[in-house]
C-alpha cells in the first residue's frame, strides 16, 4: 500500500466524506471522520519520511504516465505541509463534536463532517498534485465544501459570507484557470515539472507574464492578500467556530503553497525575480497588508473579525518572505506557514470554547475571564502574545527570519516595517489581554455549559506547541530549513 | 490596412473571448441582484472555456476518431480538461444559487445593497 501513498492521502479523506453523506448517524459519522483522519496522518507521514529518504517521488494517478497522465509529486515541502495540514485537521475533528452540537442543527452535523473531510482532500489534492488543471479542481472542490461549512452556521449572515467568499473564490479560480490556460497554449503541456523544463526554451515573454499575473492574481484571492481580502473575515466571523479553526489553520496556507510553487518550481526564480515590478508589488502589498490589516484590526469589535483581520495581516508576513526572496526569508514564509497554521488554530479553538460555554461573540464580554475560565484565558492570552512574536513562542521565530531575511536584502523599510507592525499588533492584543486578566466581569455573565474535556485538550495541546516550537525549532525550523534547501533553491544553492 | 485586418480576422476567437470575460466581470461588479451577479459569474467562466477549445482546433483537422482517410486532427485535450470545468462550473453555479433561496427565506430580499449594508457591515 505504501507506494499508493500519495494517492491514498488524497483519497482517504475524500472517500470517508462520501461514506458519511451516506451514514447520516452524527455520533458515527465523528467515529469515521477521525479513522479518515488518522489514516491519513499516518500515509503523510509516511510521504513524508519516504520522500525525504529516497527524494522527489513521482506517482502516475491511474497508471497514466507523465506529462499526459496526471503526476503527483510529492518532495520534501509539500509532504511537510501535507502531514501538518493532516495533524492540525484531526486535532480539530476531535475537538469538533462537542462544538458542533450547540453551534449547527442536529441535521446538519453530519454533512458538515462530510464537507470537512472533502475540503480536507482537496487541499491535500493541492499540494500533492504535479498537474496544473488538477490543481484547479482540488481547488474548486476544497473552496466548494468551504462555501458550504461557511454558510452552515446558526448565524444568517453566515449565508451572506458564503456567498460573497463564492463569487470572489469563483473569479480567482477563474483567474487562475486563464493563466494555466495561456501557459497551455504556450508550452502545450499541463504538468508543472514539464512546463518548468518547456519554460526555458521560450522566447514569448508577453504571454508567459500575462500568464504569471493572471495565476498570481488569481491565487492571491484565495490566499486573501491584502486588496483581495474582502471575503476573508466575514467568512471567518459567521462559520461555525470549528470551520474558522480549520480554514483559518489550512485554506490559506495551501494556496500559498500553491503560489510558491508556481513562483520558484515553475516560472522559476529568474524570470521571476528579474522582474522588478513584481517584487515591488508583492513586497507594497505584504507591508501594506501587515498596517492596513492590524490596523482595522485595533477597530472590532467581533472576537472573530479581529483575528480574521490578524490573519490577513499575519499572511502578510508570509507573503513578505515570498517577496524578499532569500535564503532567510523563504525560511521565514515557511516556517510561517507552519506557525500561523498552529497559532491560529489555538485561538480559533480557545474562541470556540467561549462560544461553547457562555456565547461570547465581542470583546467586550472577555471582562474578567482570567476569573470564570482561566484555562481558557491562559490559552488566548499566550497564543496571541505569538501573534505578535514574544520571544520564546513560535511568532519569534518566522519574525526572526523575516528580519534576519530583510538584513541581508538590505531591506531597512521592511524592518521597520516589521516592527511597527509588531507594535500594532501588540495593541489589539493587549486590549484584549487587559479585558480579560484586568477587569471585573460584567454581571449577568455567568458560565452556562461546562467545556468537555476533549476541547479543552485540544485547545491546550495547541497552545503548548505555540510554545513548544518556540524553543526547540528542530521539527519545524530544520524541517523548513530541509524543504527551502532542497526543494524551492535546489538549483541556486 | 489588409494586413490589419488579416490579424483581427486570424486572432478573431480571442477577440470575442476577451470581449465575453470583460462584461462577464462586469456584470459580477457591477450588479447588485445576486441572481444577476451568478449570471455574469457564468458567462466569466464560459468565455474561459473557450480560451481554452480554440487553440485545440487545427486547420483542416478534422475530429480526434482514427481513420484512415484522414491524417491531421484536433487536439482532444482541451475539450477533456473543458469537461471537467464545465462540471466544476455547474457545481459552482448550482451552490451559489441554492445559496440565493436561503438568503432570500432569511433575508426576504436578494439586492447586496441593502443586505450587506444593514447586516455585514453594521456591526
Amino acid at each position: 500500500m505504501n507506494e499508493h501513498a500519495p494517492a491514498l492521502v488524497v483519497m482517504l479523506p475524500i472517500i470517508g466524506a462520501v461514506l458519511i453523506m451516506l451514514i447520516r448517524h452524527n455520533n458515527l459519522n465523528w467515529g469515521i471522520a477521525l479513522l479518515s483522519g488518522i489514516s491519513t496522518i499516518y500515509y503523510s507521514i509516511i510521504l513524508y519520511l519516504n520522500a525525504r529518504s529516497v527524494g522527489t517521488i513521482s506517482y502516475a494517478m491511474g497508471g497514466w504516465e507523465p506529462p499526459v497522465g496526471i503526476e503527483y509529486r510529492i518532495d520534501e515541502f509539500n509532504s511537510l505541509l501535507i502531514a501538518l495540514i493532516a495533524i492540525v485537521s484531526f486535532l480539530i475533528l476531535v475537538y469538533a463534536k462537542s462544538s458542533l452540537n450547540i453551534e449547527l442543527k442536529k441535521n446538519k452535523i453530519s454533512t458538515f463532517y462530510s464537507m470537512y473531510l472533502l475540503c480536507l482532500g482537496g487541499l491535500i489534492g493541492i499540494l500533492s498534485t504535479g498537474d496544473a488543471f488538477n490543481a484547479f479542481v482540488f481547488l474548486e472542490i476544497s473552496s466548494l465544501a468551504t462555501y458550504v461549512i461557511i454558510s452552515m452556521g446558526n448565524d444568517r449572515r453566515g449565508l451572506l459570507a458564503a456567498y460573497q467568499y463564492l463569487i470572489i473564490g469563483t473569479i480567482g479560480a477563474t483567474l487562475y484557470v486563464i493563466g494555466v490556460g495561456l501557459i497551455f497554449i504556450i508550452t502545450g503541456s499541463l504538468n508543472l515539472y514539464d512546463i518548468s523544463l518547456k519554460l526555458a526554451d521560450i522566447e514569448l515573454y508577453r504571454p508567459l507574464l500575462a500568464s504569471l499575473a493572471f495565476i498570481t492574481v488569481g491565487i492571491a484571492l484565495k490566499i486573501a492578500l491584502f486588496p483581495l481580502h474582502a471575503w476573508l473575515p466575514n467568512a471567518y466571523a459567521f462559520a461555525p467556530s470549528v470551520g474558522t479553526a480549520f480554514l483559518a489553520s489550512t485554506a490559506t496556507k495551501v494556496a500559498i503553497y500553491l503560489l510558491i510553487k508556481y513562483l520558484y518550481l515553475v516560472y522559476g526564480f529568474d524570470l521571476v525575480y528579474s522582474n522588478q515590478i513584481f517584487i515591488f508589488v508583492v513586497l507594497s502589498l505584504s507591508i501594506i497588508a501587515m498596517f492596513g490589516a492590524s490596523m482595522i484590526a485595533i477597530f472590532q469589535r467581533n472576537l472573530k473579525k479581529l483575528f480574521a483581520y490578524s490573519s490577513v495581516a499575519q499572511i502578510g508576513y508570509i507573503t513578505l518572505g515570498i517577496g524578499i526572496a532569500n535564503y532567510s526569508g523563504l525560511i521565514g514564509s515557511t516556517v510561517h506557514i507552519i506557525n500561523h497554521s498552529i497559532i491560529k488554530a489555538a485561538i480559533f479553538l480557545a474562541i470556540g470554547c467561549l462560544v461553547f460555554s457562555s456565547k461570547i461573540v465581542n470583546i467586550d464580554q472577555l471582562a474578567g475571564l482570567g476569573k470564570r475560565m482561566p484555562m481558557v484565558a491562559v490559552c488566548i492570552t499566550v497564543s496571541s502574545l505569538s501573534l505578535i512574536g514574544v520571544p520564546g513562542t513560535v511568532g519569534f521565530i518566522s519574525k526572526w527570519y523575516l528580519v534576519l531575511g530583510s538584513l541581508e536584502q538590505g531591506l531597512w523599510i521592511v524592518v521597520f516595517a516589521l516592527a511597527v507592525s509588531s507594535i500594532l499588533a501588540l495593541i489589539y492584543v493587549g486590549r484584549i489581554i487587559e479585558l480579560i486578566w484586568f477587569h471585573t466581569p460584567v454581571g449577568g455573565m455567568v458560565s452556562q455549559n461546562k467545556i468537555p474535556f476533549e476541547m479543552i485538550a485540544v485547545t491546550v495541546l495547541m497552545t503548548i506547541a505555540t510554545i513548544y516550537f518556540g524553543i526547540d525549532t528542530r521539527l519545524t525550523g530544520d524541517l523548513a530549513k530541509i524543504a527551502v534547501e532542497n526543494v524551492l533553491l535546489g538549483e541556486q544553492l | 490596412m489588409s494586413s490589419a485586418l488579416y490579424d483581427f480576422i486570424s486572432s478573431y476567437n480571442y477577440y470575442v473571448i476577451i470581449f465575453l470575460m470583460i462584461s462577464g466581470l462586469f456584470i459580477v461588479v457591477s450588479r447588485g441582484n445576486m441572481v444577476k451577479k451568478l449570471v455574469g459569474l457564468a458567462l466569466f467562466q464560459t468565455s474561459v472555456y473557450i480560451l481554452y477549445i480554440s487553440p485545440g482546433k487545427i486547420l483542416n483537422g478534422t475530429a480526434p476518431i482514427l481513420d484512415d482517410g484522414y491524417s491531421i486532427y484536433s487536439s482532444p485535450f482541451p475539450h477533456v480538461l473543458i469537461l471537467t470545468a464545465i462540471v466544476v462550473g455547474i457545481a459552482t453555479l448550482a451552490l451559489g444559487l441554492s445559496l440565493v433561496i436561503r438568503v432570500n427565506e432569511e433575508f426576504g430580499t436578494i439586492e447586496e445593497d441593502e443586505l450587506f449594508d444593514n447586516e455585514l457591515n453594521n456591526e
